[in-house]
C-alpha cells in the first residue's frame, strides 16, 4: 500500500478514526507522518470531515440529487452540487439557500437541528431571550428527571418571570 | 503568562500546555476548547478572495487589540513565516495543518495569556482556542467563552437563531465547539483493555483519536477524546458529558495502574528505567521512538518512581524533538538521518540538565 500523501513510499503509519461506529483509516509513510507532524493524535482533524460528509450526502437518491443539485446560493453563487463535492458551504447565506437539503443532513450529523448554545450578545435580545427560556425548559426537564425538585421549582419560577416580562415588553421596540 | 513579543520569544518558551501542571496532569496532558466563528458579511475562507481574507485579518486584528483578554499579544501572519516556523506552530498545537500551509492570507494571534489564541482564515474565519495543561475543562471553557464575548462586541458573527453559529462545514454548525482532552493511557494499553474502553467512549457519542504505528500497534499511548456534535446541545452539556466520561476513563486507568504496580512492579520498573536509559544515552533516535519511550517514562513519573525527571520535561520532549522544532533549534534544515543524531543529542542534554537541577535542589 502506498502513502496517501506522497503516493511514492510504502505506507507504514496508520491512523484510525472512529466515527458513528465505523472505522476509517489513513495510511501514510513514515516520512510524511514525520514531516506533517502526525505523531501526535491532536493533529489529525483534517482527514475525516469531508469523507464523513461525502458518505452522508451520497445516501440521497439520484432523482433528489438532480433536483437539488442546481440550487444556487444567491449571495455567493455556490451550487448545492459543489457543496456535495467539497463538504464546505460558501457563505452564511448558503444555510438559508439550501435549508431544505441541509435540515436532514444536520439531523444525520448531529441528531438534532436546533441550536441550544450561546448566542452573540449583540445579535438582538429577542432571540437571545427566547433561547434562554428554551434552555431553562431543557434544564427543568433534566432537574425533574434527576428528581431535583427544589431546583425544578426555582427554574419554573424563573421561566414564569421571564415569560411575564416578555409579555410586558412593547413589541417592535428597539433592543 | 507573559506575552511573547516575536516568533523567537514564542519559540524560547515551552508551550503552556506542556507545563505538567493542572488537575490530573499525570494522565491528562492538555485540555482544549475550540470555537469556530465566521464574519457574517464575508464568504467562508475557501470561497473568499485574497483581498477579503486580508480584510478579515485586519478586522479580527482590530477586535483582538481592543479586547482586554486577547489584546497585547503576538500576531504571526503565515505568509511571513518560513515553512519551518509554520511547522513549529503546528507541532505546538497552536496551528492546524490547514493554517500551517501558509498559502493564503492567514494568521494566528497568541494572546498575552498564551493559553488563548485565534487562528484567522482557517476553514472558518476565526478558530478561537484555549489550550490549558492538565484536565481543566471548566477553566478552558471560561477562557474561551470570555474571549469569544469580547470579540463578539466588535465583530458581527454569522449566526442564525435556529442553527446557531454558521460554519463552513455543517459538522461544526451550532455551538462551533470542539472540547477535547489529550490523555495518556499506558496501563489500559499494556493490559489490553484499551479497545473495550475506546468502544465505550464512542458509544456515548464522543470521538476518539489514537495514533497507530505498523501492524496497528498503538504509539505513545496518547488519545484525544472530544465531543462529536455541535447542534442540539448547549456548550455546557457537551462539556459536562466530556468531563463525566473523561473522569471515568481516568478512574479506569488509575485502577489499571494500581493492578500493574501490585502484580508486576518489577517488570514495570524495568521497562520504565530501560526507556529512561535509552533516552538518556542514545546517539541516534527517531521521533516515533522518543514518543514511545517518553510514554514509559511518563508512566514511571506518574506512578511516583524516584529519580526520574519531572513531568514537564517528558512533556516538553514530545514537542521539542519533532522535526521543525529540531531544525529551528539547530538553525538549519536537516535530512532525517541527521535529525536523528541531533534529536538524540537534544534528548540527552535535556535529561542531563534535569538531573543536574534535581541534584542542586537536593543539596541546597
Ligand atoms: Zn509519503
Ligand atoms: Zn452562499
Amino acid at each position: 500500500m502506498l502513502c496517501q500523501i506522497c503516493g511514492k513510499n510504502p505506507a507504514s503509519v496508520h491512523f484510525t478514526e472512529i466515527h458513528d461506529n465505523t472505522m476509517s483509516e489513513i495510511h501514510v509513510c513514515e516520512r510524511c507522518a514525520e514531516e506533517k507532524g502526525m505523531h501526535t493524535p491532536a493533529q489529525q482533524h483534517q482527514f475525516d470531515i469531508a469523507d464523513l460528509l461525502a458518505g452522508m450526502v451520497d445516501s440521497m437518491t439520484n432523482s433528489e440529487e438532480e433536483r437539488v443539485g442546481h440550487v444556487v446560493c444567491p449571495r455567493c453563487g455556490l451550487q448545492y452540487s459543489s457543496f456535495k463535492e467539497t463538504g464546505r458551504l460558501g457563505c452564511s447565506e448558503c444555510y438559508k439557500a439550501f435549508q431544505n437539503q441541509l435540515k436532514p443532513l444536520l439531523r444525520r450529523i448531529h441528531g438534532d437541528t436546533r441550536h441550544r448554545g450561546k448566542a452573540p450578545v449583540r445579535g438582538g435580545t429577542a432571540g437571545a431571550a427566547l433561547r434562554h427560556v428554551q434552555r431553562l425548559h431543557d434544564e427543568l426537564q433534566r432537574a425533574v428527571e434527576r428528581e431535583e425538585f427544589e431546583r425544578a421549582a426555582q427554574i419554573r419560577d424563573e421561566i414564569r418571570k421571564l415569560e411575564a416580562e416578555a409579555r410586558a415588553a412593547v413589541p417592535g421596540s428597539p433592543s | 503568562m507573559s506575552a511573547p513579543i516575536d516568533f523567537a520569544g514564542l519559540f524560547a518558551t515551552p508551550a503552556p500546555w506542556l507545563r505538567g501542571t493542572g488537575p490530573h496532569a499525570e494522565m491528562v496532558l492538555s485540555t482544549r476548547i475550540r470555537l469556530a466563528r465566521n464574519l457574517r458579511e464575508v464568504p467562508f475562507t475557501h470561497r473568499a478572495k485574497d483581498e477579503q481574507l486580508h480584510g478579515v485579518l485586519a478586522r479580527v486584528g482590530g477586535a483582538v487589540q481592543a479586547s482586554p483578554v486577547l489584546g497585547g499579544g503576538l500576531l504571526l501572519k503565515m505568509q511571513e513565516c518560513s515553512a519551518i516556523e509554520r511547522q513549529v506552530l503546528v507541532e505546538r498545537h497552536l496551528v492546524s495543518h490547514e493554517l500551517g500551509d501558509g498559502a493564503r492570507p492567514r494568521g494566528i494571534y497568541v494572546a498575552k495569556d498564551d493559553r488563548i489564541s485565534v487562528m484567522v482564515n482557517e476553514e472558518d474565519h476565526l478558530r478561537l482556542q484555549s489550550l490549558t495543561p492538565g484536565f481543566q475543562l471548566a477553566e478552558a471553557w471560561a477562557l474561551a467563552d470570555a474571549a469569544d464575548d469580547e470579540l463578539d462586541g466588535s465583530l458581527e458573527y454569522a449566526f442564525s437563531d435556529d442553527i446557531g453559529y454558521l460554519t463552513a462545514c455543517p459538522t461544526n454548525a451550532g455551538t462551533g465547539l470542539r472540547a477535547s482532552v489529550l490523555i495518556h493511557l499506558p496501563a489500559l494499553v499494556l493490559l489490553e483493555e484499551i479497545q473495550r474502553v475506546l468502544k465505550s467512549i464512542m458509544q456515548v457519542g464522543l470521538n476518539v483519536r489514537g495514533l497507530y504505528g505498523e501492524h496497528s500497534e498503538i504509539m505513545g499511548n496518547l488519545f484525544q477524546i472530544s465531543n462529536q456534535t455541535t447542534l442540539g446541545r448547549s456548550e455546557r452539556d457537551s462539556i459536562e458529558s466530556l468531563e463525566r466520561v473523561t473522569k471515568q476513563i481516568i478512574e479506569t486507568e488509575e485502577r489499571a495502574r494500581e493492578r500493574m504496580l501490585r502484580d508486576a512492579r518489577t517488570q514495570l520498573e524495568d521497562k520504565v528505567w530501560r526507556a529512561y536509559g535509552t533516552l538518556r544515552y542514545c546517539r541516534s533516535i527517531q521521533a516515533k521512538e522518543v514518543i514511545n519511550l517518553c510514554s514509559a517514562v511518563r508512566l514511571g513519573v506518574a506512578m511516583g518512581l524516584e529519580g526520574l525527571c519531572p513531568l514537564r520535561v517528558v512533556n516538553e520532549l514530545l514537542v521539542s524533538t519533532q522535526p521543525a522544532h529540531l531544525q529551528r533549534l539547530a538553525g538549519e534544515e536537516m535530512a532525517p538521518p541527521e535529525r536523528n543524531l541531533y534529536r538524540a543529542q537534544v534528548v540527552r542534554e535535556r535529561l542531563a540538565a534535569a538531573e543536574r537541577e534535581a541534584g542542586e535542589s537536593r543539596s541546597s
